[in-house]
C-alpha cells in the first residue's frame, strides 16, 4: 500500500506545486517508486514545473471518466525512472472529481507506487477536499505572513474533520509544516514572521524550511524540480525537507542572515 | 430548552414556575426490528431485575437501527413495555417516518443533535459548518458510544482548535488542552477552560448563566463573552494579553482579572 500525501495551504501562490515536484523528485531518486498527481484541474501548473507538459496525451480526468487507462495517463519522468507524473486537465470541470472516483484511481495508483503525492489547488472548496480526502500526511505549505498562516489554520482543521481518517475515526492524518519562502533578512527586520512565530501559531511539526530564492523561479522557468539545483540554497533545503520526512534528523538551515562575502560586498557596495 | 422565571414578575402571585430540569432515562437502544426477538431479549432482562422496570420512563433510541430500516411496530414495541411496567415517554435518533409512528402512538420525539450515528457522514450531513464544528468537539474514539447529553455534559478537546473550527458544550463546561486559533469559537453553556493561548472566540454562558467564567492562561482573544456581555481585542487592555486571566460578570460588567 502506498503512502499517499497531500500538499495543501489554503492560499494560493506559497508554492504547493513547487513543493510537489521537489518532494515527488526526492522520494523517487531514493529509489521510492512515486507518482505525483496534479489535482489542480483547469489551473495545471504541475506538468510545466516538472518539465513534462509537451508529453501530456490523456489527464487525471481522462481517467476519472474511464477514456484512458492509468498507464496511458502516466507520465515517465525522463530523469529519475522510478516517477511518474499524472497530469490535471486543463479544458475539464473540476466536478468531474468525486470522492469515489478519485477513491478509485488512488486505489489503483496504490497497487504500483509507494508513495502518492497529492498536489492541491488553493482555496477550501471542492478541488482542495478532493485532494486531502484520502490522504495519509499532510504538508501544510506555509509562507512566513499572517493571511498564509491563518488560511493553513484553517486548511488544518479542514484536514481533521473531513478526511477518510477523520470520518471513518481512525488515527487521524500526520500533518507537517512547511514554511517555504523565507527570508531571513526581512525576519530581522520585523518585516516578516519568524519560524517561531508560525510554530506558536499552528503548533505542528515543522518538515523544512525552504529560502526565498531566485533559483526556484529559474528551475520553474526550465522545468526542473528546484530539488534537483543541489547547488543552490532552495535545492538543498528541500533535500533537507524529504531526508526529514523519511525519518532522519537534521538541524534547519538557511534560518539565519547570510553574511555579504568579500566580493559581493566589493561589488554590490 | 431553558426558560428563564425573571420574566414572569407579574402583581398577581405566581401559581407555577416554568422551569428546565435534566433527567436521566433508561434508553432502550434497537439494533433491529425484529419484534419477537426484543420481546425475547427484553424477557430474560426483566427477569434477572423486576423491579427495577417498574413504572420506570424509558426512551426508545433508534440510532442504532441501520439507516433505512423503515417501519417500527410501535404499537406492538409499547404495548410490550408497557406490559413489564415500563413507561415509555419517547423516542430519539429515528427518521422522519419513524418520528411520524412514534407520534401516533403519543411519544414524544426527543432531540437527536448529540446522537452520532457510526456511518459515512456523506449520507447526511447537516450544515457545512455544524457537521464540522459537531465533530471536531466529539474528538476521536467517541463514535462507537452515543449518549445522552445530560450524563456527561462537560467537554474535553485535547488537540488544537484550529481557524473556522467551532466547539460548542451544551449544557456543561469546555476544557480545551492547546492552543484556540485566530477564526476558532468555543462556546459552552458553563465555564471555558484554556490550557493554551486563546485567539479566538470564547462564549461563556451560552443559555444565560451570568455565573460562568472563562478561564484562560494566555489571553489574546479576539472576543471574550459571558452570558452575551462581550468585549473584543481591541477593548481588552495590553497589560492584560499574554497573562493568565480569568473574565467574569460583576454586576453585569464584563472583568477581565489576572490570575
Amino acid at each position: 500500500m502506498a503512502r499517499i500525501i497531500v500538499i495543501t495551504s489554503g492560499k494560493g501562490g506559497v508554492g504547493k506545486t513547487t513543493t510537489s515536484a521537489s518532494l515527488a523528485m526526492g522520494l523517487a531518486q531514493r529509489g521510492n517508486r512515486t507518482a505525483v498527481v496534479d489535482f489542480d484541474i483547469g489551473l495545471r501548473n504541475l506538468d510545466l514545473i516538472m518539465g513534462c507538459e509537451r508529453r501530456v496525451v490523456y489527464d487525471f480526468v481522462n481517467v476519472i471518466n474511464d477514456e484512458a487507462n492509468l498507464n496511458q495517463a502516466l507520465i515517465r519522468d525522463r530523469r529519475c525512472d522510478s516517477l511518474f507524473v499524472l497530469p490535471a486537465s486543463q479544458t475539464r470541470d473540476k466536478q468531474a472529481l468525486t470522492k469515489e472516483s478519485v477513491g478509485k484511481v488512488l486505489e489503483e495508483l496504490s497497487q504500483a507506487f509507494d508513495y502518492i503525492v497529492c498536489d492541491s489547488p488553493a482555496g477550501i472548496e471542492h478541488g482542495a477536499t478532493m485532494a486531502m480526502y484520502y490522504a495519509d500526511d499532510a504538508i501544510v505549505v506555509t509562507n512566513p505572513e499572517v493571511s498564509s498562516v491563518r488560511d493553513s489554520d484553517r486548511m488544518l482543521g479542514i484536514l481533521s474533520s473531513k478526511s477518510r481518517r477523520a470520518e471513518t475515526d481512525v488515527e487521524p492524518i500526520r500533518e507537517y509544516l512547511l514554511l517555504s519562502r523565507y527570508s531571513a533578512e526581512r525576519v530581522a527586520n520585523g518585516e516578516m514572521l519568524s519560524v517561531e512565530d508560525v510554530q506558536e501559531i499552528l503548533s505542528l511539526d515543522l518538515l523544512g524550511v525552504i529560502p526565498e530564492s531566485r533559483s526556484v523561479l529559474n528551475a520553474s522557468n526550465a522545468g526542473v524540480p528546484v530539488i534537483l539545483d543541489a547547488e543552490s540554497d532552495a535545492g538543498q533545503a528541500y533535500g533537507d525537507m524529504v531526508a526529514r520526512y523519511l525519518g532522519e534528523q537534521l538541524p534547519h538551515r538557511f534560518l539565519g542572515v547570510r553574511k555579504k562575502g568579500f566580493f559581493s560586498r566589493i561589488f554590490r557596495g | 430548552m431553558a426558560f428563564t422565571p425573571e420574566t414572569s414578575v407579574d402583581a398577581s402571585p405566581a401559581v407555577f414556575e416554568l422551569k428546565a430540569a435534566a433527567f436521566t432515562l433508561p434508553l432502550i437502544r434497537l439494533l433491529g426490528t425484529d419484534t419477537d426477538a426484543v420481546a425475547e431479549q427484553l424477557r430474560a432482562k426483566v427477569e434477572q431485575a423486576p423491579d427495577f422496570f417498574r413504572n420506570t420512563p424509558v426512551v426508545i433510541d433508534l440510532s442504532g437501527l441501520p439507516p433505512h430500516t423503515g417501519d417500527i411496530q410501535f404499537p406492538l414495541l409499547v404495548g410490550l413495555l408497557r406490559g413489564y411496567g415500563m413507561i415509555p415517554i419517547g423516542v430519539r435518533g429515528g427518521d422522519a417516518s419513524q418520528n411520524e409512528a412514534a407520534e401516533a402512538m403519543d411519544l414524544a420525539i426527543l432531540g437527536d443533535a448529540y446522537v452520532r450515528k457510526p456511518m459515512p457522514a456523506a449520507a447526511k450531513s447537516p450544515s457545512k459548518q455544524g457537521s464540522e464544528g459537531i465533530q471536531d468537539a466529539a474528538g476521536h474514539g467517541r463514535a462507537d458510544a452515543p449518549r445522552p447529553v445530560s450524563d456527561f455534559p462537560s467537554k474535553l478537546v485535547v488537540h488544537p482548535v484550529r481557524s473556522g473550527q467551532r466547539v460548542y458544550a451544551a449544557g456543561g463546561d469546555l476544557s480545551v488542552v492547546g492552543p484556540v486559533s485566530s477564526g476558532a469559537e468555543l462556546m459552552a453553556d458553563d465555564n471555558i477552560h484554556i490550557y493554551g493561548p486563546l485567539r479566538g472566540r470564547a462564549l461563556a454562558g451560552m443559555k444565560g448563566n451570568h455565573n460562568a467564567r472563562i478561564f484562560c492562561q494566555d489571553l489574546d482573544a479576539e472576543l471574550v463573552s459571558v452570558a452575551g456581555h462581550y468585549r473584543i481585542s481591541e477593548s481588552i487592555p495590553t497589560a492584560l494579553k499574554g497573562v493568565p486571566v480569568q473574565i467574569f460578570l460583576d454586576q453585569d460588567v464584563l472583568r477581565i482579572e489576572k490570575l
